[in-house]
């Protein structure tokens, strides 16, 4: 499936977001999980305060819960993007 | 003397300002060097007190990967290379003792403030949601043992201790005890603080503690001088190998020195001023060479606690003299170092150990004048060979927490 312009900038921030935890990009595809990536669940806090800050957008517990991929993150993502507009 | 188990040192590891490892530190401490400079670590234009002694050429990378560094607050990143450093030098692969045998004490006097003024920032410019969820392990003033006990694998009895100035010499203390009783074989011990920090500075400075010689920081920190103002911060870890005694020479390991004699009390004082007739000091002198089993006149050199300022140095130099009639030589470290606050008894402790087995004593450097109320022979300016056989090292803290460590040379 193509991916389209929003996904790819997204997986792209998530790329830059990753690096600070020693993750190298070409590691980071939708279908790798984050515990696989090496990061624990106060990363992915962590993590997400960077996301939202790249994106103006809030990111709850809740939608945190589901977050098993990276794939998923991005969906999270522009999924918020979105309902801001 | 009961057959208590005796306790051996037999690694030491340090991050001090006079540079990354107990033997870089040492070589420079006898050779005069001081750790003092401008103050690098932020801009202190707008502060009285422009000088630190800081520990420049310190990279947390040498010791742990950039995940871990991250996850440590610099005063946790700064215990955990001494640790390492501790046991690579008493030949440790891996643990020689059960895990469970294995404990713990590192203390600090602050913990993590860089941190907490860091996440505090945070929280006003952009609220409790973007605080870092690290915050509170980076924080915490256990985040250094834990940490440690992580790395090395080691789960026995593991806590931190705090008592300000005191910090590391209490932490020694009490892992002497643990050893003592059996509830562990050895013990990593020690302090770690990096609290040159905008509040810790500010606060420091406010009460009158420091030093403002700005314009000659290497000259700044002056133990028992008629010119002395106030203490230089200082930053820095220091941890030693405990073992108990029988253990350590059963594993073939190299025993550095003996740690004899633990005297702890308190001034019940005041919260900043030391008693100004030193009975707590004293007290806490004696019940360390009474702990040991030594008399006074079988101490060859006292480190003290020394900080520079007005009423510390007088006040020990007067409890030094109660206790001892005609004292050894006598000489403060923190000359060199300034004050490494909750590390200092620790590297302290250190510096006696290898006074002990280099028959050197470090002098007290920057002695210009002496002030009638010091008295005595304070080891100036100069490393000095002498070979003793005991030595006495005291730490008192803020709160008026005095503790006091005998080491014995090893035989």
């Amino acid at each position: 499936m193509e991916q389209t312009i929003g996904e790819t900038q997204v997986l792209e921030t998530m790329k830059e977001s990753l690096k600070i935890f020693d993750v190298s990009p070409q590691d980071v595809r939708t279908d790798a999980t984050f515990e696989a990536l090496g990061l624990d669940s106060l990363d992915l806090v962590e993590l997400s305060v960077k996301i939202e800050d790249a994106y103006d957008i809030e990111l709850g517990g809740d939608d945190l819960e589901g977050i098993e991929t990276v794939g998923d993150a991005v969906r999270i993502v522009l999924e918020k993007v979105a309902a801001r507009a | 003397m009961t057959s208590r188990r005796r306790v051996a040192v037999t690694g030491i590891g340090a991050v001090t300002p006079l540079g990354v490892g107990m033997e870089e530190s040492w070589k420079r401490l006898v050779s005069g060097t001081s750790g003092a400079g401008p103050l690098t670590r932020f801009d202190a234009s707008g502060f009285d007190v422009k000088i630190a002694c800081e520990c420049a050429g310190f990279d947390p990378l040498d010791f742990m990967e950039r995940n871990d560094a991250r996850r440590s607050d610099r005063f946790t990143q700064f215990a955990v290379a001494s640790a390492l450093m501790a046991v690579e030098k008493a030949g440790w692969s891996g643990l020689p003792y059960s895990p469970e045998k294995v404990g713990v004490v590192v203390g600090s006097g602050i913990g993590g403030i860089a941190t907490l003024e860091e996440q505090h920032r945070v929280l006003l410019e952009r609220g409790p949601r973007k605080m870092s969820p690290f915050c509170v392990p980076l924080l915490m003033l256990n985040g250094a043992a834990g940490a440690i006990a992580m790395r090395l694998g080691a789960t026995g009895p593991n806590h931190a201790v705090a008592s300000a100035c005191a910090t590391g010499a209490h932490a020694i203390g009490e892992a002497m005890q643990a050893i003592r009783s059996g509830q562990a074989d050895a013990v990593i011990a020690g302090g770690s603080e990096a609290a040159i920090t905008p509040l810790a500075l500010g606060a420091f400075s406010t009460m009158g503690a420091l030093s403002a010689r700005n314009d000659d920081p290497e000259r700044a920190s002056r133990p028992f001088d008629a010119g002395r103002d106030g203490f230089v911060m200082g930053e820095g870890a220091a941890v030693l190998v405990l073992e108990g005694w029988e253990a350590a020479e059963q594993r073939g390991a190299e025993i550095l020195a003996e740690l004899a004699g633990y005297g702890s009390g308190a001034d019940a004082f005041h919260l900043t001023q030391p008693d100004p007739e030193g009975k707590g000091a004293a007290a806490a002198m004696r019940a360390a060479l009474s702990d040991a089993g030594l008399e006074p006149s079988e101490v060859g050199y006292v480190n003290a606690h020394g900080t520079s300022t007005p009423y510390n140095d007088r006040v020990e130099s007067g409890a030094i003299r109660e206790v001892f009639g005609d004292p050894p030589p006598v000489s403060s470290t923190k000359s060199a170092t300034g004050h490494l606050l909750g590390a200092a008894g620790a590297f302290e402790a250190a510096v006696c150990v290898h006074a002990l087995r280099t028959s050197t004593l470090p002098p007290t450097i920057n002695y210009e004048t002496p002030d009638p109320d010091c008295p005595l022979d304070y080891v100036p300016n100069a490393a000095r060979e002498s070979s003793v056989d005991a030595a006495l090292s005291n730490s008192f803290g803020f709160g008026g927490h005095n503790a006091c460590l005998v080491a014995r040379k090893a035989s």
